[in-house]
């Protein structure tokens, strides 16, 4: 290191950290992963290696870029790495380039490069789908991915991984450095991270002391179902009370609403408590940041929205509200507390329930015992390479085994075939479709080898549709006024619809009202004078992990549970006597009527939304029995199913033929693919974005994604898109890898209980919400019945008949 | 119910489930809102390769409707090719089995906005077609007694919370406005002004899907 550089640490009082040393002096490797915590100085360790070359060796142009998930991120580090090179006066440039830039500043990045630039995944692949993409590139030696961990999450990083290979084959000796924080398995996002087949080192900083983490405790025991967690709201404020700085997860944006509302009910002192989430208006979310940088807040309400990023100093405490399903972002968050090195992490962790007292007393064993938990990344999806092919397309004509080639250099298309491959290449020039219709208008052309644009105008039309990230259909809620009104925030479409002019709901912790619709915004007042309904948000629902669930599993079958408090304690032992508790290598099912229904509880522990598919396949094979079953209700560790007669013979049902064939009919007519299919059909470039877009502004010459799902599984259900949305759609919210998981690891060991009444397990599951009705044609026989009753309220009974 | 009958200056006319409107005393059967060719269209346009089967799913359901109905004369209410050039690229096979439809029987094209010049794949061509009381049009006027398409009116309703939506017909005392028939049709909401400025108090909707059902159009709110 230069004597600067030193100087520079020492008037800080700083030393370099083992870590930071070895980045640098592992700054030739192909690529490095740096394993931290947070606080671990882990950007200057990514840094580090960049300013000393810059520092020693001066020249012009784009030497290191660096990504991250979060646009705030990008514009955070440039002001903290603006400090060292402004102390030792580096002659260094840093700038940001994100979807915030201006036109102007974006124009002269092109055309004069800072140094270091500071970008996101999206940015990066409209730069390089630009023409001028190798000139801009040209002298780029590193690039810095930081919070890879949560990138590698989503196609945001399959996607970056594509732009990569790209750089490196215009910069071959382009040197990766990843940033993650605690995973369980770093060699996965190493060989993500590095240029397949380039070798990756691992690199751990220590990790610290072990994180002080522990269940609140409160006088009243937790409800037997619901996750508001409303019981704890005393405790909670007494642990705001006594600390400096508190950050309150929770598991979802509802959650969230409700109890920052409960808790500013109760709030006596007036404790500055403030919310954020990621349906709140920008502003008002950056005017929450800005108050905790500033120390202003005792307490910030929150959700996966502040798992990343910004460095907030203070925070002294993290309550987790609600189970963490998962320990790998349990840690992650705690993470959140202390940003000062070598201080241990102070957390609580607040069941919303008893059920997720036995879940929270599970996690917190497997954050003593430092095992993480986390699913397989699969392989990097096709509909993101398809996107990648057009911005291939865009930047310069390609060869196609050059790109195939190219693409597989990058560690999640490592594996790709060629058979694939072509698929993707033919369904993006040709459409891809089993009728060939399109010679006169193929998107690309091959002329002379090479693949290109048959009208190179489709190239803006391409980037401004470059991006995976989904957007839902949300409305923008405001304020009513004369002056347009202040913007709060968002809520789904589908939850808009459902109100009328007067029903009122909870949004960034304040109840309004609804007033109207005007030009697809919510207009709103403040007049709140009925109770809130609660806004429903697409976000992702967390399933409890895999190896949670076996750790709830393994802890059932100890003869006593010292952990857990009184309360649980007893009633585990109460089920173990009235019934049985559920096993590891087995299936419980427990069979007894109820209020003149009969019902079966499978506790099949596979997380929440392999539990709902689940529940959908087995009503279906009772229906098909003659069971008559009538509805069923989904958690994370079991679905319930209710109906007229009694389950005598659970082996039909849990024959794994039987219910992967039940599930191959049933998913092909779900939402859950339609869904799915509208993501890939837009990321894969069928569709437009703004297409999508313009059905709000009401043009009727927009019409659904569900037309074109619905024309291609009648017409061509072996096309391409086809494929790709049944693979995500296995991946995602139907995740039938984990009902596999339960059939391997129970293998046919079904336990049939059949029982006078209802246990104490099952219990909770009567006071469960989201029951799913079963009825054939429910849609009909609603519209049906809303038919008739408008057609009554309007005075039209009696519809002529002529 | 598949189909529902109404009454419409005097004439007693037949909503289809289909989205075709029936009229048993002519053995009219008249569809409105085609868009033949428009995924080609799209792809001439755009760039966009969109699923190329709207053609024939569209001719699949009209000549089910035809077959079902018996009809001896047959209207296509304007917008039945997506635009000229659309119909002069339609596929052979397309051409063929429209030839083949309208052998027999009558047959009016109506322009429309989106193919306003002569048809000249057979039939007859019009901008407006008068029937014993009543008139056929692409876009609404003033007249009474009159059949219209255009605006593809779709209900959005939500019973228990469920977000349904349907291609409808819009009907009063004086006119019907058609939902779209052709397969790649999007729907202008019937909360939509342009409804209320042409509908009666009273307008219901007859929505389309597996069954016919009616109901009244929501009333208009002073905004």
């Amino acid at each position: 290191m230069p004597a600067a550089f030193h100087h520079w640490f020492a008037t800080k009082g700083w030393s370099i950290h083992p870590h930071q040393q070895e980045m640098l002096d592992r700054s030739d490797a192909p690529a490095l992963l740096l394993i931290a915590p947070t606080g671990g100085g882990k950007t200057l360790a990514g840094f580090l290696p960049t300013l000393v070359d810059l520092a020693v060796e001066p020249r012009p142009g784009l030497h290191t870029l660096y990504v991250s998930p979060l646009k705030a991120l990008a514009a955070d580090i440039r002001r903290n790495l603006s400090t060292p090179v402004a102390e030792m006066s580096l002659p260094i440039r840093v700038e940001d380039r994100t979807g915030d830039t201006s036109q102007t500043q974006r124009k002269r990045q092109r055309a004069d490069p800072p140094h270091i630039l500071l970008t996101t995944p999206e940015s990066l692949a409209l730069l390089v789908s630009y023409e001028d993409a190798p000139r801009m590139f040209a002298g780029l030696q590193r690039v810095v991915v930081d919070e890879i961990h949560a990138l590698a999450e989503s196609k945001r990083g399959d996607q970056l991984m594509l732009a990569l290979a790209r750089l490196q084959t215009l910069v071959p000796g382009l040197r990766r450095v990843g940033l993650s924080a605690t995973v369980e398995d770093p060699k996965a996002i190493a060989r993500f991270l590095a240029h397949h087949p380039d070798p990756c080192e691992i690199l751990r900083a220590d990790s610290g002391p072990d994180p002080d983490i522990a269940m609140l405790t409160t006088d009243e025991p937790p409800p037997w179902s619901g996750g508001g967690a409303a019981y704890a709201i005393p405790a909670v404020l007494e642990q705001v009370r006594a600390h400096k700085t508190t950050l309150i997860f929770h598991n979802t944006r509802a959650q969230a609403e409700i109890f920052f509302h409960k808790l500013w009910l109760a709030n006596e002192d007036a404790l500055p408590i403030g919310i954020h989430h990621g349906s709140l208006d920008k502003t008002q979310r950056q005017r929450v940041e800005a108050a905790m940088v500033n120390g202003d807040l005792r307490a910030i309400v929150c959700t996966g929205s502040l798992d990343l990023g910004i460095d907030w100093g203070d925070v002294d405490l993290v309550i987790q509200i609600g189970a963490p399903k998962n320990v790998k972002r349990l840690v992650q968050r705690i993470g959140r507390a202390n940003h000062r090195y070598n201080a241990p992490s102070k957390a609580l962790l607040v069941p919303a329930n008893r059920f997720e007292v036995v879940e929270c007393v599970a996690a917190l064993e497997a954050v003593r015992a430092h095992t993480l938990d986390g699913d397989p990344r699969g392989p990097g999806p096709r509909d993101v390479l398809c996107q990648h092919i057009l911005i291939a397309a865009c930047a310069a004509p390609f060869d196609a085994d050059a790109l195939f080639a190219e693409v597989t250099g990058a560690g999640p298309y490592a594996a790709l075939t060629r058979a694939a491959f072509d698929a993707c290449l033919d369904f993006v020039a040709t459409g891809g479709y089993a009728l060939r219709a399109y010679d006169r208008w193929q998107r690309l052309k091959l002329t002379e080898g090479l693949w290109h644009l048959r009208d190179p105008r489709a190239a803006r039309q391409i980037r401004m549709n470059i991006g995976t990230i989904q957007d839902t259909d949300t409305l923008k809620v405001r304020l009513k006024n004369r002056f347009g009104g202040q913007p709060l925030g968002e809520v789904e479409e589908g939850f808009a619809a459902t109100l009328t002019p007067g029903d009122t709901f909870l949004i960034g912790g304040q109840i309004v009202r609804y007033e109207n619709l005007r030009e697809m915004t919510v207009e709103v007042t403040r007049r709140a004078d009925k109770p809130p309904k609660i806004a429903t948000f697409m976000g992702t629902k967390f399933a409890t992990s895999t190896q949670l669930s076996h750790r709830i599993l393994t802890m059932f079958g100890q003869d006593d549970w010292p952990a857990l408090p009184d309360h649980t304690r007893a009633w585990l032992h109460l089920q173990r006597d009235r019934s049985r508790l559920p096993e590891p290598g087995r299936l419980l099912i427990e069979s007894f009527p109820w209020k003149g229904r009969e019902h079966a509880v499978i506790y099949g522990f596979a997380g929440r939304n392999a539990m709902q598919t689940l529940g959908l396949l087995t009503t279906q094979r009772m229906e098909a029995l003659g069971l008559h079953p009538m509805g069923f209700v989904a958690t994370d560790y079991a679905v319930m199913v209710w109906g007229l007669d009694p389950l005598t013979d659970p082996e039909p049902l849990f024959a794994a033929e039987n219910l992967r064939a039940g599930f191959e009919s049933w998913l092909a007519g779900n939402a859950v693919m339609k869904r799915t299919f509208k993501a890939s059909a837009i990321i894969s470039g069928l569709i437009d974005r703004q297409t999508a877009g313009a059905r709000k502004s009401g043009r009727q010459a927009a019409f659904s994604s569900d037309i074109l799902y619905d024309t291609l599984r009648k017409y061509d259900p072996d096309h391409v898109l086809m494929q790709i949305t049944r693979e995500e759609a296995l991946k995602g919210l139907v995740d039938f890898g984990r009902i596999e998981e339960m059939l391997s690891r129970t293998a046919g060991r079904i336990d049939l209980l059949r029982l006078d009444g209802i246990t104490p397990l099952s219990a909770p599951l009567f006071l469960e919400m989201g029951r799913v009705p079963v009825q054939g044609a429910a849609n009909e026989r609603l519209l049906g019945e809303e038919a008739a009753r408008l057609l009554e309220e309007a005075g039209l009974g009696a519809v002529d008949k002529a | 119910m598949n189909a529902q009958p109404f009454t419409l200056a005097g004439h007693h006319l037949i909503a289809r489930a289909s989205g075709a409107l029936y009229w048993p005393a002519q053995r009219l059967l008249c569809i409105s809102d085609l868009h033949l060719g428009k995924s080609e269209r799209i792809a001439r346009r755009s760039g966009t390769l969109l699923p190329p089967y709207e053609v024939h799913d569209t001719l699949t359901r009209l000549e089910s409707e035809i077959t079902a109905t018996e009809a001896r004369h047959v209207v296509c209410l304007g917008d039945s090719f997506d635009d000229l050039d659309s119909m002069l690229s339609l596929p052979e096979d397309a051409r063929l089995w429209l030839t083949r439809l309208m052998a027999g029987r009558d047959w009016t094209w109506i322009e429309g906005n989106h193919d306003p010049g002569p048809v000249t794949i057979g039939g007859t061509h019009r901008a407006a077609l008068a029937l014993d009381g009543l008139t056929f049009r692409h876009i609404a006027s003033a007249q009474k007694g009159e059949i219209s398409g255009h605006y593809h009116p779709k209900a959005v309703l939500t019973p228990k919370g469920r977000q349904v939506s349907r291609p409808c017909f819009l009907i009063d005392s004086v006119r019907a406005i058609l939902p779209a028939f052709g397969t790649y049709t999007g729907g202008l909401r019937w909360s939509d002004p342009v409804f209320g400025a042409l509908m009666e108090p009273g307008a219901r909707a007859y929505l389309t899907g597996a069954a016919v059902h009616v109901v009244p159009m929501p009333a208009r709110r002073p905004t």
